[in-house]
């Protein structure tokens, strides 16, 4: 077959340039800005391992992956994530780690990730609404982080907070948000530990847009994108199940572990089947939904476990 | 003065008529657009996108259409009551496309994916009964079904309220995170709804007053 071109290869820059790219420009003496934000320059710098495609799955192009989100700190539509998550600064960007670790802390998210080895994932996408995509992420292992502030041998899980910022997230100003902000997600701590389970700083080849969860997201492949939370803040190592923001909105609808699995229905939507995007009017495109969005290997870390009641 | 009364020809109709169907104009454009190069009108997932336009497209035609009888009363221009059929259809066309989207776009023309979901999905569930009680509304629409039920038609169309009340709890349901639009709209059901009962229970009252002078 011909040389593969990726999608993100064609894809013209200024949808991805940083804010900080864009000020750097500007100003002289670049070498002594104060960085603590992810830019373009520093992924370059880091490089990262080339991901293995998905055989017979096509990458969702950029455009859409960055165009249709739900982040609903900017808006409940689709779009407004891409139209308003600029307002949200990223630089700099700190990461507090807390909880059972023998070394917590408040971190600048450059020192956070200095010496970890950044690799590209391609992995499926499947939203709880029914649609799905392929991206290639650029991050590494959930356990590479976690790991390096000791969590004691109380730590079971690990829940995870999103920036909260009205000022600069407009979907947080909302008077009609039922959300109670901050957005809260986790993971048992063998969930977090499993090799799937990446943090991403990147995608497509670029930093993160910020209307993808910049800089620093979580991305669980084999639940729905719920769980994915997007521009961390907080790290918390934790006894007891910690609290999850769906969860807490219906708990009948989104359980802590919203595994992707056909054979548990939604009370809003068939989970049997996807629309993988692009779905458009003349290839709608929809394709059985796989049990573990398609990665069985996780099914061990359920053994044991009836799915329909922890779903 | 007013030269449509003097020629007698009622350019407010077609006028509304156009303005009512400009929705459907500006899909029929996107369509076009989509046709020449996929994703350029609808986004990344088209099938959500035209479903959610025609849904609220609906859902304004259908609150139009229970402001006329007011805005009539307010502005004291009974006439304007000639214009509801119109309006009432166009929430009724808007209504069925959107439910077409739904069936072609979202349910994959599955009639068991829609029996799926009327059964399991509450806001199908009554979306799907606010669309079975709009059939009868614009079926009995011409002046001839008016005069064929007389005082029945009055009490028929009522249901024009329920229906609304029932797009609100669709719209309620659907929705994840926020209730803003059903606020939005729930409050104006309640606005119109609340007019027409507190005229009501004025007439009642002045009728009652009446009696007991009588007596
Ligand atoms: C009186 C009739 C109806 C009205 C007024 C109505 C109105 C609406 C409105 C306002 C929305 C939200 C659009 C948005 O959030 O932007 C919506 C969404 C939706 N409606 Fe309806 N609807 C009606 C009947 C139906 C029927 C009969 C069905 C299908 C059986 C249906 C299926 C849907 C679906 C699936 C969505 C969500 C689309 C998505 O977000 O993916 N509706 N509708």
């Amino acid at each position: 077959m011909a040389e593969r071109i990726r999608s993100y290869e064609i894809t013209p820059e200024s949808a991805w340039l940083s804010r900080r790219a864009v000020l750097g420009a500007g100003v002289a003496g670049l070498a002594a800005w104060p960085s603590h934000a992810l830019s373009q320059d520093w992924l370059g710098q880091r490089g990262f391992a080339p991901g293995a495609p998905i055989a017979d799955e096509a990458e969702t192009p950029f455009e859409y992956a960055s165009a249709y989100n739900n982040f609903y700190e900017f808006g409940s539509d689709k779009d407004d994530p891409a139209r308003h998550a600029h307002e949200m600064t990223v630089d700099p960007w700190t990461v507090e780690v807390s909880g059972e670790v023998a070394k917590p802390g408040k971190i600048g998210i450059e020192d956070l990730l200095g010496g970890i080895d950044l690799e590209e994932r391609i992995y499926r996408l499947r939203c709880v609404e029914a649609w799905s995509m392929v991206i290639p992420w650029i991050g590494f292992p959930v356990k590479k982080l976690i790991e390096r502030f000791e969590p004691t041998g109380a730590a079971k899980y690990v829940a995870f907070e999103t920036l909260v910022r009205p000022s600069e997230m407009r979907g947080q100003r909302s008077f009609f948000s039922s959300i109670d902000w901050p957005y809260v997600e986790g993971l048992r701590l063998d969930e977090a530990y499993h090799p799937l389970a990446i943090f991403a700083v990147g995608m497509y080849g670029k930093v993160l847009p910020n209307q993808n969860g910049a800089p620093l997201r979580l991305v669980v492949p084999w639940k729905y994108g719920f769980k994915s939370i997007k521009s961390i803040v907080g790290i918390r190592l934790t006894r007891r199940q910690p609290p999850t923001t769906w969860n807490l909105l219906q708990a009948r609808e989104y359980g802590f572990y919203a595994n992707v699995n056909p054979a548990v229905d939604h009370p809003r939507w068939s989970q049997k089947t996807e629309r993988r995007l692009p779905s458009s009017l003349f290839a709608p495109n929809r394709i059985d939904t796989k049990p573990f969005n398609g990665y069985e290997e996780v099914a061990p870390l359920y053994a044991g476990m009836d799915l329909r009641k922890h779903f | 003065m007013n030269p449509v009364r003097t020629r007698r020809v009622d350019w407010a109709r077609p006028a509304l008529f156009v303005a009512l169907a400009t929705p459907f104009a500006l899909l029929a454009h996107d369509f076009w657009l989509e046709l020449q190069s996929p994703g350029a009108a609808f986004g990344a997932d088209a099938g959500e996108a035209v479903t959610r336009y025609l849904g609220e497209w609906a859902i304004r035609m259908l609150m139009l259409t229970l402001a006329v009888s007011p805005a009539a009363r307010l502005f004291k221009r009974p006439r304007l009551v000639r214009y509801r059929r119109v309006c009432g259809l166009f929430a009724f066309a808007y209504a069925l496309t959107h439910f077409a989207a739904y069936l072609a776009l979202l349910a994959g023309l599955s009639l068991r994916g829609v029996l799926e979901d009327f059964i399991e999905r509450p806001y199908i569930t009554v979306g799907i009964a606010g669309l079975l009680c709009l059939v009868p509304l614009a079926v009995t629409s011409t002046r001839g079904w008016q005069r064929r039920l007389g005082s029945n038609w009055r009490r028929l169309h009522r249901l024009v309220y329920a229906i609304g009340a029932l797009a609100c709890v669709h719209l309620l349901w659907l929705s994840k995170g926020g209730y803003g639009e059903a606020a939005l709209y729930g409050a104006l059901l309640i606005v119109l709804l609340g007019e027409r009962v507190a005229r009501i229970a004025l007439r009642r009252r002045a009728a009652v007053g009446k009696a007991g002078k009588k007596g």
